[in-house]
Protein backbone atom coordinates (compact mmCIF):
# COMPACT_ATOMS: atom_id res chain seq x y z
CA UNK A 1 0.00 0.00 0.00
CA UNK A 2 1.65 3.37 -0.84
CA UNK A 3 0.71 4.56 2.21
CA UNK A 4 3.64 6.32 3.23
CA UNK A 5 3.64 7.76 -0.80
CA UNK A 6 2.14 10.48 -0.63
CA UNK A 7 0.73 12.62 -4.13
CA UNK A 8 3.34 14.72 -4.58
CA UNK A 9 5.94 11.78 -4.71
CA UNK A 10 4.22 11.08 -8.50
CA UNK A 11 3.30 14.50 -9.57
CA UNK A 12 7.33 15.59 -8.64
CA UNK A 13 8.34 12.35 -10.83
CA UNK A 14 5.57 13.17 -13.36
CA UNK A 15 7.10 16.36 -13.20
CA UNK A 16 10.59 15.03 -14.38
CA UNK A 17 9.53 13.03 -17.12
CA UNK A 18 7.50 15.72 -18.52
CA UNK A 19 10.46 17.86 -18.18
CA UNK A 20 13.34 14.92 -19.78
CA UNK A 21 10.52 14.18 -22.84
CA UNK A 22 10.51 18.40 -23.46
CA UNK A 23 13.74 18.96 -23.69
CA UNK A 24 14.13 15.66 -25.98
CA UNK A 25 11.27 17.58 -27.91
CA UNK A 26 13.65 21.03 -27.83
CA UNK A 27 16.59 19.73 -28.64
CA UNK A 28 16.24 16.96 -31.36
CA UNK A 29 17.02 16.99 -35.25
CA UNK A 30 15.19 13.59 -35.65
CA UNK A 31 11.67 13.35 -36.31
CA UNK A 32 11.33 10.11 -34.65
CA UNK A 33 13.03 11.87 -32.06
CA UNK A 34 10.93 14.47 -31.57
CA UNK A 35 8.17 11.65 -31.28
CA UNK A 36 9.68 9.86 -28.74
CA UNK A 37 9.85 12.96 -26.53
CA UNK A 38 6.04 13.51 -27.68
CA UNK A 39 5.49 9.92 -26.10
CA UNK A 40 7.11 11.17 -22.60
CA UNK A 41 5.69 13.98 -22.43
CA UNK A 42 2.19 11.74 -22.42
CA UNK A 43 3.00 9.16 -20.01
CA UNK A 44 3.96 12.05 -17.86
CA UNK A 45 0.63 13.57 -17.76
CA UNK A 46 -0.85 9.50 -17.30
CA UNK A 47 0.88 9.47 -14.43
CA UNK A 48 -0.93 12.69 -13.14
CA UNK A 49 -4.22 11.23 -14.19
CA UNK A 50 -3.56 8.02 -12.58
CA UNK A 51 -2.54 9.76 -9.42
CA UNK A 52 -5.16 12.71 -8.78
CA UNK A 53 -7.73 9.09 -9.77
CA UNK A 54 -6.09 7.22 -6.86
CA UNK A 55 -5.56 9.95 -4.45
CA UNK A 56 -9.23 11.72 -5.41
CA UNK A 57 -11.05 8.29 -3.71
CA UNK A 58 -10.65 5.98 -6.53
CA UNK A 59 -13.47 7.03 -8.86
CA UNK A 60 -12.90 5.79 -12.93
CA UNK A 61 -13.12 8.57 -14.19
CA UNK A 62 -9.26 9.31 -14.23
CA UNK A 63 -8.27 5.91 -15.30
CA UNK A 64 -10.74 6.42 -18.15
CA UNK A 65 -8.86 9.48 -19.22
CA UNK A 66 -5.88 7.53 -19.15
CA UNK A 67 -7.34 5.09 -21.56
CA UNK A 68 -8.81 7.94 -23.90
CA UNK A 69 -4.80 9.25 -23.88
CA UNK A 70 -3.23 5.60 -24.64
CA UNK A 71 -5.65 5.54 -27.60
CA UNK A 72 -4.79 8.73 -28.65
CA UNK A 73 -0.72 8.21 -28.62
CA UNK A 74 -1.64 4.64 -30.63
CA UNK A 75 -3.14 6.94 -32.87
CA UNK A 76 -0.86 9.72 -33.19
CA UNK A 77 2.09 7.59 -33.43
CA UNK A 78 0.23 5.57 -36.26
CA UNK A 79 -0.60 8.57 -38.22
CA UNK A 80 2.96 10.66 -37.30
CA UNK A 81 5.12 7.48 -38.37
CA UNK A 82 3.49 7.64 -41.15
CA UNK A 83 4.09 10.73 -42.11
CA UNK A 84 8.15 10.19 -41.21
CA UNK A 85 8.14 7.67 -43.20
CA UNK A 86 6.02 9.52 -46.29
CA UNK A 87 8.74 12.41 -45.37
CA UNK A 88 11.79 9.60 -45.85
CA UNK A 89 10.72 8.66 -49.25
CA UNK A 90 10.24 12.15 -50.64
CA UNK A 91 13.54 13.82 -48.95
CA UNK A 92 15.91 10.81 -48.35
CA UNK A 93 16.34 12.37 -44.43
CA UNK A 94 14.01 12.85 -41.30
CA UNK A 95 16.38 15.86 -39.98
CA UNK A 96 13.78 18.81 -39.17
CA UNK A 97 15.83 21.02 -40.32
CA UNK A 98 16.25 19.86 -43.63
CA UNK A 99 12.77 19.53 -44.43
CA UNK A 100 11.76 23.13 -45.21
CA UNK A 101 10.29 23.46 -48.67
CA UNK A 102 7.06 26.22 -47.29
CA UNK A 103 9.51 28.15 -45.12
CA UNK A 104 9.54 31.38 -47.20
CA UNK B 1 7.81 0.73 3.65
CA UNK B 2 7.94 -1.62 0.65
CA UNK B 3 5.77 0.59 -1.50
CA UNK B 4 8.46 3.25 -1.13
CA UNK B 5 11.28 1.38 -1.84
CA UNK B 6 9.63 0.00 -4.87
CA UNK B 7 8.23 3.40 -5.86
CA UNK B 8 11.99 4.37 -5.60
CA UNK B 9 13.59 1.75 -7.79
CA UNK B 10 10.72 2.17 -10.64
CA UNK B 11 11.43 6.49 -10.42
CA UNK B 12 15.39 5.52 -11.09
CA UNK B 13 14.39 2.67 -13.86
CA UNK B 14 11.66 5.82 -15.58
CA UNK B 15 13.85 8.54 -14.75
CA UNK B 16 17.09 7.18 -16.16
CA UNK B 17 15.71 5.70 -19.26
CA UNK B 18 14.06 8.57 -19.76
CA UNK B 19 17.63 10.78 -19.69
CA UNK B 20 18.45 8.29 -21.95
CA UNK B 21 15.68 8.84 -24.67
CA UNK B 22 16.01 12.65 -24.38
CA UNK B 23 20.52 12.80 -24.18
CA UNK B 24 21.64 9.69 -25.96
CA UNK B 25 23.13 10.48 -29.22
CA UNK B 26 22.20 7.45 -30.75
CA UNK B 27 19.03 7.12 -32.40
CA UNK B 28 18.68 3.26 -32.04
CA UNK B 29 19.79 3.52 -28.06
CA UNK B 30 17.14 6.42 -27.69
CA UNK B 31 14.34 3.94 -28.67
CA UNK B 32 15.47 0.93 -26.83
CA UNK B 33 15.65 3.16 -23.81
CA UNK B 34 12.23 3.87 -24.31
CA UNK B 35 11.52 0.64 -23.70
CA UNK B 36 12.84 0.96 -20.06
CA UNK B 37 10.80 4.06 -19.21
CA UNK B 38 7.28 2.53 -20.41
CA UNK B 39 8.19 -0.26 -18.57
CA UNK B 40 9.05 1.87 -15.14
CA UNK B 41 5.29 3.92 -16.12
CA UNK B 42 3.81 0.19 -16.47
CA UNK B 43 4.89 -0.17 -12.36
CA UNK B 44 3.80 3.34 -11.28
CA UNK B 45 0.22 2.38 -12.72
CA UNK B 46 -0.16 -0.75 -10.69
CA UNK B 47 1.78 0.84 -7.56
CA UNK B 48 -1.34 3.34 -8.44
CA UNK B 49 -3.80 0.34 -8.14
CA UNK B 50 -4.85 0.73 -11.74
CA UNK B 51 -4.02 -2.84 -12.99
CA UNK B 52 -6.16 -2.54 -16.31
CA UNK B 53 -4.76 0.82 -17.51
CA UNK B 54 -1.03 -1.18 -16.56
CA UNK B 55 -1.95 -4.06 -19.04
CA UNK B 56 -3.44 -1.57 -21.62
CA UNK B 57 -0.18 0.50 -21.43
CA UNK B 58 1.71 -2.47 -21.95
CA UNK B 59 0.08 -3.91 -24.70
CA UNK B 60 -0.18 -0.62 -26.33
CA UNK B 61 2.52 1.29 -25.94
CA UNK B 62 5.15 -1.65 -25.53
CA UNK B 63 3.67 -4.19 -27.87
CA UNK B 64 2.66 -1.59 -30.53
CA UNK B 65 3.89 1.96 -30.34
CA UNK B 66 7.06 0.73 -29.38
CA UNK B 67 7.99 -1.82 -32.11
CA UNK B 68 6.15 0.69 -34.45
CA UNK B 69 8.97 2.98 -33.39
CA UNK B 70 11.61 0.54 -34.17
CA UNK B 71 10.68 -0.14 -37.48
CA UNK B 72 10.28 3.90 -38.53
CA UNK B 73 13.92 3.53 -36.61
CA UNK B 74 15.21 0.89 -38.94
CA UNK B 75 13.29 1.50 -42.26
CA UNK B 76 14.76 5.25 -42.06
CA UNK B 77 18.13 4.93 -41.14
CA UNK B 78 21.28 3.29 -42.47
CA UNK B 79 22.70 1.90 -39.30
CA UNK B 80 26.01 2.90 -39.87
CA UNK B 81 25.05 6.65 -39.73
CA UNK B 82 23.10 6.81 -37.39
CA UNK B 83 25.32 8.97 -34.65
CA UNK B 84 25.42 11.69 -37.36
CA UNK B 85 21.68 11.84 -38.29
CA UNK B 86 20.93 12.07 -34.51
CA UNK B 87 22.66 14.84 -33.14
CA UNK B 88 21.14 17.81 -31.27
CA UNK B 89 21.30 21.81 -31.37
CA UNK B 90 22.57 23.72 -28.50
CA UNK B 91 21.85 21.54 -25.50
CA UNK B 92 22.08 24.88 -22.71
CA UNK B 93 19.05 26.88 -24.17
CA UNK B 94 16.12 24.11 -24.14
CA UNK B 95 17.10 22.78 -20.56
CA UNK B 96 17.58 25.69 -19.12
CA UNK B 97 13.89 26.76 -20.90
CA UNK B 98 12.43 23.33 -18.95
CA UNK B 99 14.66 23.98 -15.67
CA UNK B 100 13.16 27.45 -15.04
CA UNK B 101 9.30 25.83 -15.92
CA UNK B 102 9.71 22.54 -13.85
CA UNK B 103 11.14 24.75 -10.83
CA UNK B 104 7.86 26.73 -11.04
CA UNK B 105 5.23 23.59 -11.38
CA UNK B 106 7.39 22.29 -8.29
CA UNK B 107 6.75 25.02 -6.74
CA UNK B 108 3.21 24.99 -7.43
CA UNK B 109 2.68 20.82 -6.52
CA UNK B 110 4.59 22.14 -3.55
CA UNK B 111 2.23 24.91 -2.88
CA UNK B 112 -1.33 23.60 -3.60
CA UNK B 113 -3.38 22.12 -0.97
CA UNK B 114 -4.55 19.36 -2.58
CA UNK B 115 -7.79 18.07 -1.21
CA UNK B 116 -7.07 14.32 -0.71
CA UNK B 117 -9.76 11.84 -0.37
CA UNK B 118 -8.56 8.50 1.79
CA UNK B 119 -6.99 6.33 -1.10
CA UNK B 120 -9.25 3.20 -1.51
CA UNK B 121 -7.92 -0.37 -1.07
CA UNK B 122 -6.92 -1.67 -4.41
CA UNK B 123 -9.46 -3.83 -5.97
CA UNK B 124 -9.84 -5.09 -9.02
CA UNK B 125 -10.65 -2.40 -11.50
CA UNK B 126 -12.05 -3.96 -15.03
CA UNK B 127 -15.30 -4.08 -14.14
CA UNK B 128 -16.31 -0.62 -12.89
CA UNK B 129 -14.02 0.65 -16.79
CA UNK B 130 -16.32 -1.82 -18.26
CA UNK B 131 -19.32 0.08 -17.25
CA UNK B 132 -18.48 3.59 -17.19
CA UNK B 133 -17.57 2.71 -21.03
CA UNK B 134 -20.94 1.26 -21.51
CA UNK B 135 -22.37 3.50 -19.50
CA UNK B 136 -21.09 7.75 -19.02
CA UNK B 137 -18.52 7.42 -21.37
CA UNK B 138 -20.63 5.50 -24.10
CA UNK B 139 -20.03 8.52 -26.54
CA UNK B 140 -16.46 9.26 -26.31
CA UNK B 141 -15.81 5.42 -26.39
CA UNK B 142 -17.66 5.34 -30.00
CA UNK B 143 -16.11 8.41 -31.33
CA UNK B 144 -12.52 7.07 -30.09
CA UNK B 145 -13.36 4.19 -32.74
CA UNK B 146 -14.02 6.12 -35.50
CA UNK B 147 -10.64 8.50 -35.00
CA UNK B 148 -8.77 4.94 -34.17
CA UNK B 149 -10.54 3.59 -37.90
CA UNK B 150 -9.64 7.26 -39.51
CA UNK B 151 -6.07 7.16 -38.14
CA UNK B 152 -6.14 3.24 -39.94
CA UNK B 153 -7.13 4.61 -43.52
CA UNK B 154 -5.04 7.89 -42.61
CA UNK B 155 -2.25 6.09 -42.28
CA UNK B 156 -2.46 3.60 -45.35
CA UNK B 157 -3.13 6.50 -47.63
CA UNK B 158 0.24 8.58 -46.17
CA UNK B 159 2.52 5.87 -46.00
CA UNK B 160 1.95 3.38 -49.11
CA UNK B 161 3.99 4.27 -52.57
CA UNK B 162 1.62 5.84 -55.26
CA UNK B 163 1.23 3.39 -58.39
CA UNK B 164 -0.31 5.86 -60.99
CA UNK B 165 -0.25 4.83 -64.98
Amino acid sequence: MPGALGLNHFLLLSLVIFSLGMVCVLTRRNAIGIFMGVELILNSANINYLAFAFYGGGKYDGQIFAIFVIMLAAAEAVIGLAVVLAIYQNFKTIDVDATETLSG
Amino acid sequence: MVATTIFYALAVLTVGSSCMVAFSRNIVYSTFALLGAFMGVVGLYVLLAADFVAMVQLLVYVGGILVLTIFAVMLTQGIADVTVSNRTVGLIPPVAVVTIAGAVMAYAIERTGWHLVAAPTPAPTTYGIGNAFLGDYVLPFEIASLVLLAALIGAIVISRHEARE
